[in-house]
This record gives C-alpha cells, sequence and structure tokens, in this order.
C-alpha cells in the first residue's frame, strides 16, 4: 500500500518469506519543456509495498496513467526507482549493479504488451527462444535445442511448423505464446506480465490466459499481472490492486475486491465494465472526468478531484491504508462499508473513528 | 435442424436508413482472390444501434469502409448499400465525398493517428466544417466550439487553441467524434472508436455516442471485437466469421437472462470473455484454432475446423443465414440449445 506497516503490509502471512518484496517504491520523471527546461516532476509512483509470496499471483489494476508499468519496470531495475526497495528471493535489488543484476534477475522475466516489438524481426522463433539460454550459458547447443523444442510444445506451438519461422510469419497470438516461451526458458519463479493479452483477440485471449494458468500449475510462476481491465486481473489473480495516480488505493483477495469494493474508485471501475446483461453497464452512471495530471496531483487523497464521497478531510489529509476485512486494505477516508460522508464532513463516520 | 421461416433474413421495410444487400468485397492479394466480405445483408434504422462484431479479420471493418467508398483503388465491390433509398455502391468518388460529408461519417479507432498534430484542433474542425459547407470563417468557428461544447469537452473555448498532443487519448476521441459530427450525419460509424481507451473512459464515449444519437436522431453503427459492448449499448447485432454473418438477432434476444443465442461461434465469443463471477484460475471455454485464411477457406462451414460440434455435414455443406425465429437468424446446422449456455 501506500505507506507499509513495518511488518506486513499486503497480508496477514507471516508463516512464509515472501518472493517478492517491494517498499516504498518511488519513481519520478522529470518533464523538460521547449529548450530543455525543467517543465515539473512526474510522479508516476508513489510510495508502493506489496508483497508476492511463492506461487501467488499479484494482480493490479488501473487507468493509463496511474504508473503501473513504470512500477513494474521499477521491480525490474530498468530504470531503478528514485527511493525504495526490492527484496526479490532474498536479495535487495536496488543495491546490486552490473552482472549480480543479471543473474538475480534471471529468475525474473516479463512478457509486454506488444510481441512483434519484443521479438527481433530478422531471427527465427528457435533462436529467440533458446537466446536467454544461450546468454546465461545453459547447456549446449545440442541441449538448447532440445530445450527450445519443449518450450514450444509447453506454450503449444508445433516446433516442426514453427521454429524456423520469423516473427512477421506469426499471428499476434503466436508472436505472444514465442514471447511467453522465451519468458519461461530460464524457469523463472516470477513472470512480470504487462497488458500481455491486451492487443489479442478475446478467442486468442482465452487461450493465452489458459497457458498462464497452466504454467503457474506446472512450474509453480508467480505472477505480477498487470492489466486495465479488472476482470481479466481477477481471472488469473489470487489478490488484486487498484492502483490511482501512483498509488494503491485497494489491495485484497480477488473476490472480495470485486464483491465487496471498499474503495469509491474500484466501484467505478466495476461500473464501467460493459455487461453481457443488455442494458446493464447504462444503469450505473460512468465516473465523470478524467485522472487529474501526475505532475501536480492533487492534494489529499488523489482520486477526490473525481470522487462522489469527497469531503473536506480528504483534500488536507492524505488517506492511510487501513485493513477492514482480513487481507483486504483500503486508503480511504469514507470507504463504502459507512455511510457517505456529510457534506459538511462531519467526523462521526464508523469506518473513520475505527483507525484513528 | 429447424426449418427457416423465411430467407433471405433481412427484409425491407420503409423506416430504414440505411439497407445493405448482399455486400460483396474481393481484392488481390499475392496472386490470390480474398473475397473479404462476402454476401452480408443487414439494414439500421434511424435512432437505432446496429454492432458488428468479429474478430480481426473477419470482414467488419472492410465492409463498412466499402459503404463509406475508403477502399483502394481495384477492390471488387458488389452488391447493394442504400442510404434512404439511394444506391451507395458504385458512385463516384466526388458523389460520394458529398455523402460522406453530410449522411455519413466514420470514427475510427486510433484517434491520435487520424488527427493533424502539427494543427490546432480548432482549425482542424473548423476546415471540416468549411469543406462541406458554405460558412464564413468566425461562422465556422463558432460551430466547431458549439461542436466541442456538444462531444462535453470543458473549457471549449480554451481547447480550441490546443494541440492533440496536449489532450488525453478520450479527449482526442470527443474530437474526433465532433468533426464526425461537424455535417450532422444520418449514420455514424465507429470503428473499435474505443478500443484504445480505458473502460472508464470507454463508457464515458459510448454513452457520449448514445447520447447524441438521441439528441441527433442519428443511426449508429459500431464495429467491435467485444460482445460485452454490444450487449450493453447496441439494439441489433450482427457477428461476422471470415466474411459473412453468421448470427443476427436484437440484443436482447441473444444476451442476458433467457438469452438464446443459437449459433457456437457466438457462444464461444460470449465464454471467452473474462467474468468477474468466474472464480480465479479456472480454466477459460476456449475454441482452439484462429480464423480460417481468407484465400482458402475450408469447404462447408468456415467455423467447422474449430468447432465443437461439427459433424460431417458442416464439413460437407454450407449452412445459409436464415431467419429462423421472428428477427433472428443464424447459419448454421446445428445451433445451440437452450443459448448453449454452459
Amino acid at each position: 500500500m501506500t505507506q507499509a506497516s513495518a511488518d506486513s503490509p499486503t497480508g496477514t502471512r507471516d508463516d512464509k518469506d515472501p518472493l517478492l518484496s517491494a517498499r516504498d517504491l518511488v519513481q519520478e520523471f522529470v518533464v523538460r519543456e521547449a529548450g530543455g527546461a525543467r517543465g515539473g516532476i512526474v510522479q508516476a509512483v508513489s510510495g508502493v509495498s506489496f508483497d508476492i509470496m511463492p506461487g501467488e499471483t499479484l494482480g493490479i489494476v488501473g487507468e493509463t496513467g496511474s504508473g503501473k508499468s513504470t512500477l513494474a519496470r521499477a521491480v525490474l531495475q530498468a530504470p531503478r526507482p528514485k527511493s525504495g526497495s526490492v527484496v526479490f528471493r532474498g536479495q535487495e535489488l536496488t543495491r546490486l549493479r552490473g552482472s549480480a543484476l543479471v543473474s538475480a534477475r534471471r529468475n525474473m522475466q516479463f512478457v509486454w504488451q506488444d510481441p512483434f516489438g519484443s521479438l527481433d524481426p530478422k531471427w527465427q522463433v528457435r533462436s529467440i527462444v533458446a537466446e536467454p539460454l544461450a546468454a546465461h550459458g545453459v547447456g549446449s547447443s545440442g541441449s538448447r535445442r532440445k530445450r527450445v523444442e519443449e518450450l514450444l510444445d509447453l506454450v503449444g506451438l508445433d516446433p516442426a511448423r514453427y521454429a524456423r519461422r520469423h516473427p512477421r510469419e506469426l499471428s499476434g497470438g503466436q508472436a505472444q505464446r514465442v514471447a511467453i516461451a522465451r519468458a519461461v526458458a530460464l524457469e523463472p519463479s516470477l513472470l512480470i506480465c504487462d497488458e500481455a493479452v491486451s492487443s489479442l483477440d478475446v478467442l486468442i485471449q482465452a487461450q493465452v490466459l489458459n497457458l498462464f494458468e497452466r504454467l503457474r500449475r506446472e512450474l509453480n510462476l508467480s505472477y505480477l499481472f498487470i492489466a486495465h481491465d479488472l476482470a481479466l486481473v481477477k481471472q488469473v489473480s489470487d489478490r488484486v490492486a487498484v492502483m490511482y495516480l501512483g498509488k494503491f488505493c485497494e489491495v485484497g483477495p480477488g473476490e472480495s475486491v470485486y464483491k465487496q469494493p471498499l474503495h469509491p474508485y474500484t466501484r467505478a471501475l466495476l461500473d464501467s465494465i460493459p455487461s453481457t446483461e443488455p442494458g446493464a453497464a447504462r444503469a450505473a452512471a460512468p465516473l465523470l472526468g478524467e485522472p487529474p495530471s501526475p505532475v501536480n496531483p492533487p492534494s489529499g487523497c488523489r482520486f477526490r478531484t473525481r470522487c462522489p464521497r469527497a469531503a473536506d478531510k480528504c483534500a488536507s489529509e492524505v488517506p492511510q491504508p487501513r485493513e477492514l476485512a482480513p487481507g483486504h486494505l483500503v486508503a480511504c477516508h469514507f470507504p463504502l462499508t459507512g455511510p457517505a460522508p456529510a457534506q459538511s464532513a462531519s467526523p462521526t463516520v464508523p469506518a473513520a473513528k475505527a483507525e484513528r | 435442424m429447424s426449418q427457416p421461416i423465411s430467407t433471405p433474413p433481412v427484409t425491407s421495410t420503409d423506416s430504414a436508413l440505411l439497407e445493405v444487400e448482399d455486400l460483396r468485397v474481393a481484392f488481390a492479394s499475392g496472386g490470390r482472390e480474398i473475397r473479404a466480405v462476402d454476401g452480408v445483408s443487414y439494414q439500421v434504422d434511424a435512432g437505432r444501434t446496429l454492432a458488428i462484431i468479429g474478430e480481426s479479420g473477419s470482414g467488419k471493418t472492410v465492409g463498412c469502409r466499402a459503404i463509406m467508398g475508403l477502399l483502394p483503388a481495384g477492390t471488387e465491390i458488389s452488391g447493394s448499400a442504400r442510404l434512404r433509398g439511394s444506391e451507395l455502391i458504385g458512385l463516384s468518388d466526388a458523389q460520394l465525398r458529398r455523402h460522406r460529408g453530410s449522411d455519413l461519417a466514420m470514427v475510427f479507432q486510433d484517434p491520435a493517428r487520424s488527427l493533424n498534430p502539427t494543427m490546432r484542433i480548432g482549425s482542424q474542425i473548423t476546415e471540416a466544417i468549411r469543406t462541406h459547407r458554405k460558412v464564413s470563417k468566425s461562422g465556422a468557428r463558432e460551430q466547431a466550439v458549439e461542436l466541442l461544447r456538444l462531444v462535453r469537452i470543458p473549457a471549449a473555448e480554451r481547447r480550441f487553441h490546443e494541440y492533440p498532443h496536449q489532450l488525453s487519448g478520450g479527449m482526442r476521441q470527443r474530437v474526433m467524434i465532433a468533426m464526425a459530427l461537424a455535417c450532422r450525419p444520418r449514420l455514424l460509424i465507429a470503428d473499435e472508436a474505443t478500443t484504445a481507451l480505458d473502460v472508464t473512459t470507454q463508457a464515458q464515449i459510448m454513452e457520449l455516442l448514445l447520447e447524441l444519437q438521441q439528441e441527433l436522431g442519428m443511426a449508429l453503427i459500431f464495429i467491435s471485437h467485444d460482445l460485452g459492448l454490444a450487449a450493453s449499448y447496441a439494439d441489433e447485432v450482427v457477428v461476422m466469421y471470415a466474411g459473412k454473418i453468421v448470427e443476427q438477432a436484437p440484443a436482447k434476444r441473444l444476451f442476458g437472462a433467457g438469452g438464446t443465442v443459437r449459433m457456437r461461434y457466438t457462444r464461444a465469443l460470449l465464454d471467452a470473455i473474462p467474468h468477474l463471477e468466474r472464480d480465479a484460475h479456472t480454466e477459460l471455454p476456449v475454441v482452439s484454432g484462429r480464423p480460417p485464411d481468407p484465400a482458402s477457406l475450408p469447404s462447408g462451414c468456415s467455423f467447422a475446423p474449430r468447432c465443437p460440434a461439427a459433424a460431417d455435414d458442416c464439413r460437407a455443406k454450407e449452412p445459409a443465414l436464415a431467419e429462423h425465429a421472428q428477427g433472428h437468424a443464424w447459419a448454421c446446422w446445428h445451433p445451440c440449445e437452450n443459448g448453449g449456455a454452459a
């Protein structure tokens, strides 16, 4: 969450060590105006903390500009976060340099949105998939060839048909499978997926989602699964975090976030999903306006400028994450469990009182 | 297999704004003939919304571009598309441009690429107005600001002077809609107009389109790969596969409680959408494979190689699209019973 309590910010587990533990991640970029003058600082990620346990999938959902992709890259140290810590398999990544970082990252692979953008168009599929094996000096060239065939099989591509193809001879779904085969080649323990199925047609998307599910079971993979589609994220995730303007506003078990959303923003996201019930999506009023600029985010709660429940307190005080249900945290002064605040912001809201 | 009540499925009525009949589009690619659209018929009435749904390459966009006259020279187009009774297919560029100005308009997926990055948005809208209408510069300017207000752009006067890069994706799409509405079209075609947008922005743009449709009495065709969008916003739904319509019905008949989807392809599209109601980590029902190569379609039903219910007759003979129940047409030898819900 935005500010980590000392021990266990995202849940109640303490029986195992987390696979990945991020604390107070901050990433900022300087915007330049014409002529290179400093125009302002984009606060892309503003103090985000979370844990991922072995074999667990954490989904992150948010709109364009919420900082979810920047967060993924900060975890990968590409680029390194401005401040905060990323502990992966017991190693503090932010302090590692050069080859030490490369070998620590071997267990952390990623799949991006555009498969063609991440596959070298001049290479054959078999070389693309073998590349991480060769780079880390795994096996002989003969054993690597066998491993590539296994990997292509694993992602549902017939090696006899696809190994010698170039990316341009693949469909979007096939290219994404090649990217996934390459990502799991080194048997990573964490796969970071940033909008990895968003550009695919719905039937192909379902095939790739099932593939992720199978890899999770067969390889005991953990995922950091990032997408703007809440239904999609919920489908693959154990826990879901909702991100808005660089901060987590709600984190919890997927089922509980969907059935009992606590943050008004989560409610709005849920209401915006087109339903297969005729006319259902039109019943709820859509969220008004657009996210404000991350160069100059609103004071207090960053969602307050679009929030139907916003009161005076929301402008003056940054809401801290509070655990209102087991493992379910929300950063909101007036979460959806209690009545909406009176417009004068009377301090008698039960849910708000409990914390302070 | 039930007997069709009537065939062809689309019977013309006097109120239809656009009537498309047996539309065919073919082009040559690498020496092979590709039949991108193969005998498509539908109609849209004023004030109504039609959703055309299909995967990439199903012919959903090509068909609408043929009606708009936006396909490259050398494309073979046959059949008929009548707008208020006047034929659009076979018109010259100049004649079509007149229609595009006043009767027809289209909004595309990527607003960033459709706008000129070096021109202020106000000038672009003003230009669009003056291309089609004889108005003074200041008159066009007033109309342009009015249009920006119509598409609910806040601080329209100020936005008028901004460049496209200063606007968000949702705002740019609103500008594109404003330009499309410049000449008050009777029919607006939105081609994946919300696909690149966030879910909250998508909801805003769809609401805007439906509100504008009510205000201006337009007919709206939206092309999408998302059946959820069709269920939420359309009156009538057309599902395309490999250049043909495979199912066509009112949205109310297909979706929701008591929905009766008959075509297994439509069912598959519906089932593949991740639902919030589904438990995490459950396997999504999928159909294997991908759409056929349009240059070498399989014999019989095009969907047979991927269909879980395909039988010998499906591979031997192509099922025709026929109206089997009031307003509901499908092209299948072995349609789903009870809507096919799992």
